[in-house]
């Protein structure tokens, strides 16, 4: 089988040579492939720190194929034909034919079969080089996308020549966003390339105020500072002040080792180096006549040291009175190290004032992701105080209905390729399924234990593992995809620092709609009406006249519906897999526990809550998020030790049905 | 059969538990022949039919049967729905742990150390051991959590003290706001998910995720065969599961057990009686998390690793589903719920079920076990409340008419756990 | 005493009855992977890579003259049942060799029972190193077989200033992020110029944590982020990623986690040039792949892709035979013997050795997510031995792994003695 497939494989490759060898006639000796290999080498061997030479001498060589190789090299779309020992560009066909083109002229050369060519893959620091070697062609380039792609290019990667290469172009721009872009830029670059004390100081001032990561990532090299230590604290201009060791700054260690470093003090020596001084002097059994058993503690091992200084064998360690005599006589301090003080000391100014400004904004981001999680936390919440809060029944499988909801939207898009059209189809049909399954389980369990909860959350347990398996079964282990449709993409940029993406404001804007629709049935509707009496008294709502059984299955068949929903909208934003319930189910439970069993505003109190708070910890403890989990979980724990009734206590008669 | 028997006849003396309890007799038989026999079968002293891998299977299952003795006891006849017995159980193996790992790794190091030209300071030692410990997560310090490591009577202390303070603290804090029914099984599932996350942060000086591992080789005992080990704690199990059974069976007699199950059925109307329904339920709980933690101590050891997986939510959520399958509020119940579902996981879990092929699909029991386990529960639940222990009452009432009162029926009055329902 | 002494001889026995057994035929080959619970996502599929190279071997003639027959059993990603089902599989099955284990919590409890029935495990995936078992073979990489030359590559190609090391908490994380901080500082970045955070496994709330990763480029610096986050929770962070408008370009991510099976479960169109460092990519063009690839495809389905861990145990089980073939036995101490210095072609090309520590010396490759979900490879190394102790971390660097001339996984070559024979667990 594979010797035939081999055996077709190298008859075709026999039969596009000898089609293509006509063709290929390429011209060895035109400049711009001279040029080429002449840094065939380098250009070959694809590395960063190589690769300046080649990308200079193309971008120098004023040879007008130059930015076209530049920008086929970019796009990986050069190749090296391995027998001429030629450079040409060249576009797939399948995957192992490609279609050549010589560089001079853009002739075709054939098709080939691309054994004989190594494709030259520049990788991004390489493609990076490129861009900003592009630029001088591109800034001038009457197509404006081309010039914004110059500008990202400099963004990125800028080199003093683009300063005078901005200011050149600076007043002919027409395009007014383009020309606000390249003035910003070009401040930019004033502030980290112009030679003039002046000059810069008047750029940095200009962003007074600007929270752009670009401008702090410009200022923020300047204010370095450096560590130095005197017996007095010198007048220099440079010197921005002193510091006191033994703080976070400076901890006595590294105080005394810059003592050491600049030789003004003797080292200390470390437990390591010592064992190792007295293991080398080890004379039969004995250290300075002290015996080498007996060296099994720290005060031994001193005075062994000690004993040797005395006798000369080692150097003498520094003693506690001659550290503490050091620190007594040298004061440190900090020198500016990156610029000249007056533009050091300007960009300081503008940078203070740019820290509260991003501190606050800070803060607001922090808000809206805070905000973002309790609508999260609520979306799946929700469906559970309507199963739990209103009716009283614990329904552990509620995490697999929002799988359920979730894995209807994947399966959805295998069908319906357009994304906008299949979320809108989606989101009713993964409503339809889980109420369906609701209402299934209702009728086929949970109502034969309205009156045993305990036992509700067993079966409804044995539920939910039962389902997550089953969806193993069906769509297996491997995370499904649940994409969002194009509009979806990207987020909400109010500057550098506050953002928020457009999914995260769906599923807020989704969670109010719920809330809405939650109201609007709870409290205007016959079925709400029907809903509440129920609760509050089966008997007397069923003397009325009203099927307790149907209201019963309907209102859990909407809990779960909403849970449905609320998958779909989970798995867009994070992913889909049989486990994704069990990940909200607890916390779920949590956000109707601590706002008020039945109360709907105590839901969304405690998702808010719930929220803020473990953002709130995540925050304190930025590089551990799972501590803040756990903290936050102990806190809802206290939380309901002392409000065991939740945020929102029912008081009255509805407290007591 | 066991309690509602002594509810009859209560037996004021305890000399006469024993035999005022037949069960507890046949009980304690069936454990003596079972330990007995699989000695005989066994590698370690015996003709060796049963492998060392299996002994330590039925070892574990002996503390699984221990701790749900326990969950039988805080949920079956207290009421109190527990979810976070499992926790406790993972503390108790963990406190056994810390020893085993710490004294273990004491003796490599100790030895290594030797053969150095100096001989080591208490320091090397120590960070010797933190280094081989803790190597792997990458720290290299003794956490403070490891104070007591080096004694094997004061970690075996923390066996008994850490969950019962732990319990104690909770169930004070818990029942004093008067926090019953589904709540009290979420708040305590809410622990359970607390420590457990709190144990995945390597933070906690407990190693994180890979928890602590190695357990099954005795410190000093390295040269012991581990067929000769799993004997032994195959019989440690077996005589902590019979004391667990007795120290069970005389709670639950007399006017005690009367009193417990009372709060069970209707816990206001037995605080308006006077009783101090919080102190009964603290005691039960504290005691009962003493039982888990004692069982954590026995399994790990033979399981070889602990982590914090193995205190996550749902292993309590299991630990009630055995309870209810072997049926609750009787203690032989418990026992045999345990065995039998954690027996049926190990062989359908093992492959060596035989697939059932329908023609048009294939059912393999690795993936289908979990659902049809899901679906008893359901079943067990609607069906049989009573659970595998319903068919002793099935057997037993051909023989002898009831003699008994109220049961856990679906809908008898016994059982209205009427906090729940507002 | 009589009681001891007859269970030393039925100890004995059975350690003597092993390799007595491994002549019959089948030769029984075990399969030690979760087919349900967590790990089951990425183990089933080595699972099925394992029934089909058994499969294949047995059309090939099997092995010194035996068919071979695979043992699956099912761990269930729980870890105290891998150290069961291993003494299982070794005592009851008495398999010759045991393929199996992902993560290294799951091998770490399988290591006390492999030791102590001398047993012999092929490990697959990456791993955090600092371990060298007499009784395992680590066919995946090596800290400085992945971790190392990707720090490399984004120092060296990308001119990276400033790290963000994120992780899943737990040993894999936490000991890579070790060895890279101390490396890092070695290759002269401040300590404060690394940034690490751990979140917990399936974590999906990314957006603080990319916001704090964009924050970082407020000083000047290139910020280059290297991940080590696990499975599912890699969905939710590519995709603030994505809606963050990061490129690639802006604050590159090089992923050890991050494999075709991953990127099978997004949309990778915003992903594009985002790295990750393997020893295999589905993308490389060779012969070997190419084939390897159809037969998997046409086993499991098209839509399947091959992946890292796959071409270890690839690699793993041809030495094996080839080892087992030499020695002419399955015996574990034979065959062990037999497998220092085997050479086996890798499916990326160039040639795979099995080194005396135990570890294979392979290629690093790097490569950059296309938008169909598979890699371009930009990097391929020379092969690089793995390193079973780091050099980059002072208590490790003084230790070394030889199994086949100095008889010790754990060797001070300050002291020259060795530290332990069994492995740390």
């Amino acid at each position: 089988m594979s010797v035939l497939r081999q055996f077709c494989a190298a008859l075709v490759s026999v039969l596009l040579i000898a089609f293509a060898a006509p063709l290929a006639a390429q011209n060895a000796d035109a400049p711009i492939q001279r040029l080429l290999q002449e840094h065939g080498e380098i250009i070959a061997k694809s590395s960063r720190r190589t690769i300046g030479p080649a990308i200079d001498a193309l971008a120098d060589s004023g040879l007008l194929e130059a930015q076209a190789v530049l920008e086929r090299w970019q796009a990986k779309e050069m190749w090296f034909d391995k027998e001429a020992g030629l450079f040409v560009y060249a576009e797939e066909i399948d995957r192992h034919t490609i279609r050549a083109f010589d560089f001079a002229d853009g002739t075709e050369l054939g098709e080939f079969e691309d054994k004989g060519f190594k494709q030259l893959k520049p990788n991004s620091g390489i493609r990076g080089l490129i861009g900003a070697a592009l630029v001088r062609f591109q800034l001038n380039d009457p197509n404006p996308s081309a010039r914004a792609a110059a500008l990202i290019a400099i963004e990125r990667d800028a080199d003093e020549s683009h300063l005078a290469a901005l200011r050149a172009v600076k007043e002919t721009e027409d395009n007014p966003r383009l020309r606000e872009r390249i003035d910003r830029l070009e401040r930019i670059l004033t502030i980290r390339f112009a030679e003039d004390d002046a000059e810069r100081i008047a750029a940095i001032e200009s962003f007074n105020g600007d929270l752009g990561v670009d401008v702090r990532a410009v200022l923020n090299p300047l204010v370095v500072t450096s560590l130095d230590a005197a017996k007095t604290l010198p007048n220099d201009p440079d010197v921005v002040g002193q510091v006191e060791y033994g703080t976070e700054r400076l901890s006595a260690e590294d105080a005394y080792e810059l003592l050491v470093t600049k030789e003004l003090a003797v080292p200390r020596i470390t437990r390591g180096d010592q064992k190792a001084a007295l293991i080398a002097n080890i004379d039969v059994d004995a250290v300075a006549g002290i015996e080498v058993a007996s060296l099994n503690t720290v005060t031994a091992r001193d005075m062994a040291y000690a004993a040797l200084a005395r006798e000369g064998a080692v150097e003498p360690a520094a003693t506690a009175a001659e550290v503490a005599h050091a620190f007594d006589v040298y004061v440190f301090f900090e020198r500016y190290r990156n610029a000249s003080p007056a533009v050091a000391i300007a960009a300081q100014a503008v940078l203070t004032g740019i820290e509260n400004k991003v501190a606050l904004n800070q803060t607001i981001d922090l808000g809206l992701d805070a905000l973002s999680l309790a609508s999260i936390y609520f979306l799946a919440a929700i469906g559970l105080a309507i199963t739990f809060g209103v009716m009283g029944v614990i329904n552990m499988a509620h995490g697999e209905f929002i799988m359920m909801g979730a894995y209807t939207g994947y399966v959805v898009q295998l069908f319906i390729p357009d994304y906008t059209l299949s979320i809108m189809v989606a989101i009713p049909l993964a409503f339809a399924v889980t109420f369906g399954a609701g209402v299934a389980m209702e009728r086929l369990v949970i109502r034969w234990l309205y009156h045993r909860p305990l036992e509700t959350l067993l079966a409804t347990f044995g539920i939910s593992i039962a389902l997550q398996q089953l969806a193993k079964n069906i769509f297996g282990t491997q995370a499904r995809p649940l994409t969002a449709p194009g509009w979806l993409d990207g987020s909400l940029v109010f500057n550098d620092i506050v953002s928020i993406s457009y999914i995260r404001i769906a599923i807020f804007v989704l969670a109010l709609l719920f809330l809405a629709l939650f109201l609007i049935v709870m409290n205007r509707t016959r079925l709400g009406l029907e809903v509440r009496a129920v609760t509050q008294n089966p008997r007397m709502a069923a003397s009325m006249g009203i099927n307790p059984d149907r209201i019963n299955m309907l209102t859990f068949g909407f809990g779960s519906g909403i849970a449905g929903i609320a998958g779909v909208a989970i798995g867009l934003y994070a992913k889909v897999t049989s486990e994704m319930g069990s990940d909200y189910i607890v916390q779920s439970f949590m956000t109707v526990v601590v706002g008020g069993v039945g109360n709907i505003w105590g839901t969304l109190l405690g998702a808010t809550m719930v929220g803020t708070m473990q953002k709130g910890i995540e925050w304190l403890n930025p590089s551990n998020t799972l501590a803040a989990q756990t903290y936050m979980i102990l806190f809802i724990i206290l939380f309901i030790q002392f409000r065991p009734k939740g945020i929102i206590a029912l008081k009255g008669r509805a407290a007591e049905a | 059969m066991t309690n509602v028997a002594l509810d009859t006849a209560p037996a004021r003396q305890p000399t006469f538990l024993l035999i005022s309890n037949p069960s507890v007799l046949i009980f304690l038989a069936c454990l003596a022949i079972f330990t007995l026999g699989v000695t005989v079968l066994a590698e370690g002293f015996g003709i060796g039919v049963i492998s060392t891998s299996f002994v330590k299977t039925l070892g574990k299952t002996l503390c699984l049967c221990l701790v749900a003795l326990a969950m039988d006891l805080v949920w079956g006849y207290c009421g109190i729905l527990s979810l976070g017995h499992m926790a406790f159980f993972g503390i108790g193996g963990y406190a056994i742990g810390m020893w085993l790992m710490y004294a273990r790794t004491e003796i490599i190091v100790v030895q290594s150390l030797s053969a150095a030209p100096l001989p080591p300071t208490t320091q090397e030692i120590s960070d010797g051991i933190a280094a081989q410990i803790f190597g792997v997560v990458g720290a290299s310090e003794f956490p403070p959590i490891w104070a007591v490591a080096h004694s094997l009577p004061l970690q075996l202390a923390a066996v008994v003290l850490v969950p019962g303070l732990l319990a104690l603290v909770f169930g004070w804090l818990a029942f004093r706001s008067r926090v019953t029914g589904v709540y009290l099984s979420i708040l305590t599932q809410a622990m359970t998910l607390a420590l457990s996350l709190y144990l995945f942060q390597n933070d906690s000086g407990l190693r994180g995720n890979n928890g602590l591992s190695g357990l099954q080789n005795l410190p000093g005992l390295g040269d012991v065969p581990q067929s000769t080990v799993s004997i032994w704690f195959f019989w440690a199990s077996a005589l902590a599961l019979g004391l667990g059974y007795l120290l069970c069976v005389w709670v639950v007699s007399g006017k005690f057990g009367s009193v417990i199950r009372a709060i069970r059925d209707d816990e206001s109307r037995v605080r308006f009686l006077g009783y101090p329904v919080e102190a009964y339920k603290l005691f039960i709980f504290t005691i009962t998390a003493v039982i888990a933690g004692i069982a954590g101590a026995l399994y790990y050891p033979q399981a070889g690793i602990i982590n914090p997986a193995e205190i996550a939510p749902i292993a309590s959520i299991y630990l009630a589903v055995w309870v209810a399958i072997g049926g609750r509020g009787r203690l032989y119940g418990a026992v045999i719920g345990a065995a039998f579902v954690s027996l049926l996981s190990t062989y359908f879990t093992g492959g060596q079920a035989p697939d059932i092929n329908l023609g048009f699909y294939t059912i393999q029991w690795v993936n289908w076990w979990t659902v049809l386990l899901g679906l008893s529960f359901v079943v067990v639940t609607l069906f049989a409340p009573k659970g595998l222990g319903g068919l002793f009452d099935f057997i037993a009432s051909k023989r002898s008419p009831s003699r008994h009162g109220a049961d856990l029926g679906p809908d008898a009055g016994a059982l209205r756990e009427k906090e729940a329902e507002t | 005493m009589y009681k001891k002494l007859l269970a030393t001889t039925a100890a004995l026995t059975t350690m003597a009855a092993l390799p007595a057994v491994a002549q019959d035929c089948p030769i029984k080959v075990g399969v030690l992977h979760s087919l349900s619970g967590t790990m089951a996502i990425s183990e089933t599929t080595l699972k099925d890579t394992m029934e089909m190279l058994v499969e294949q071997q047995n059309a090939a003639g099997g092995v010194l003259g035996c068919q071979l027959e695979a043992v699956v059993v099912d761990p269930a990603s729980d870890w105290p049942l891998f150290a069961e089902k291993a003494r299982e599989l070794l005592t009851v099955h008495e398999v010759d060799v045991i393929f199996g284990n992902w993560t290294s919590v799951s091998r770490k409890s399988v290591l006390p029972v492999i030791e102590e029935l001398n047993g012999l495990l092929f490990y697959p995936v990456q791993y955090e190193g600092e371990e060298s078992s007499k009784n395992v073979f680590y066919t995946g990489a090596a800290p400085n077989q992945q971790a190392i030359p990707a720090t490399d590559y984004f120092l060296e190609e990308l001119e990276v200033e400033k790290f963000a090391l994120l992780g899943t908490d737990y040993v894999y994380p936490r000991t890579t992020n070790n060895i890279l901080e101390s490396y890092l500082q070695q290759k002269g970045i401040p300590a404060e110029d690394i940034f690490v955070n751990y979140t917990p496994f399936g974590h999906s709330d990314w957006s603080k944590i990319v916001a704090d990763v964009v924050a970082l480029g407020a000083d000047g610096k290139k910020v280059g982020v290297i991940s080590t986050i696990n499975g599912d929770a890699n969905v939710g962070f590519y995709k603030e990623l994505a809606a963050a408008g990061i490129s690639a370009d802006d604050i590159p991510v090089v992923a050890f986690s991050v494999g075709e099976e991953e990127l099978s479960g997004l949309d990778t169109s915003n992903l594009v040039g985002h790295l990750a460092a393997w020893n295999y990519f589905q993308s490389a063009d060779t012969e070997a792949n190419e084939a390897w690839i159809d037969a998997w495809k046409a086993r499991m389905g098209d839509e399947r892709v091959t992946n890292d861990p796959m071409e270890a145990h690839y690699i793993g089980f041809n030495m094996w035979v080839n080892a087992a073939t030499a020695a002419g036995s399955t015996d574990v101490d034979a065959v062990r013997t037999a497998m220092y210095g085997q050479e086996f072609p890798n499916l990326t090309g160039g040639t795979a050795i099995m080194l005396p520590n135990h570890h294979l010396a392979k290629p690093v490759l790097i490569g950059e997510i296309l938008e169909d979900g598979q890699f371009d490879i930009i990097s391929q190394t020379e092969e690089v031995p793995g390193d079973a102790w780091t050099d980059f971390l002072p208590e490790s660097a003084v230790l070394v792994s030889d199994w086949k001339e100095l008889g010790c996984g754990m060797y001070n070559t300050d002291t020259s003695t060795c530290v332990q024979i069994k492995s740390n667990y």
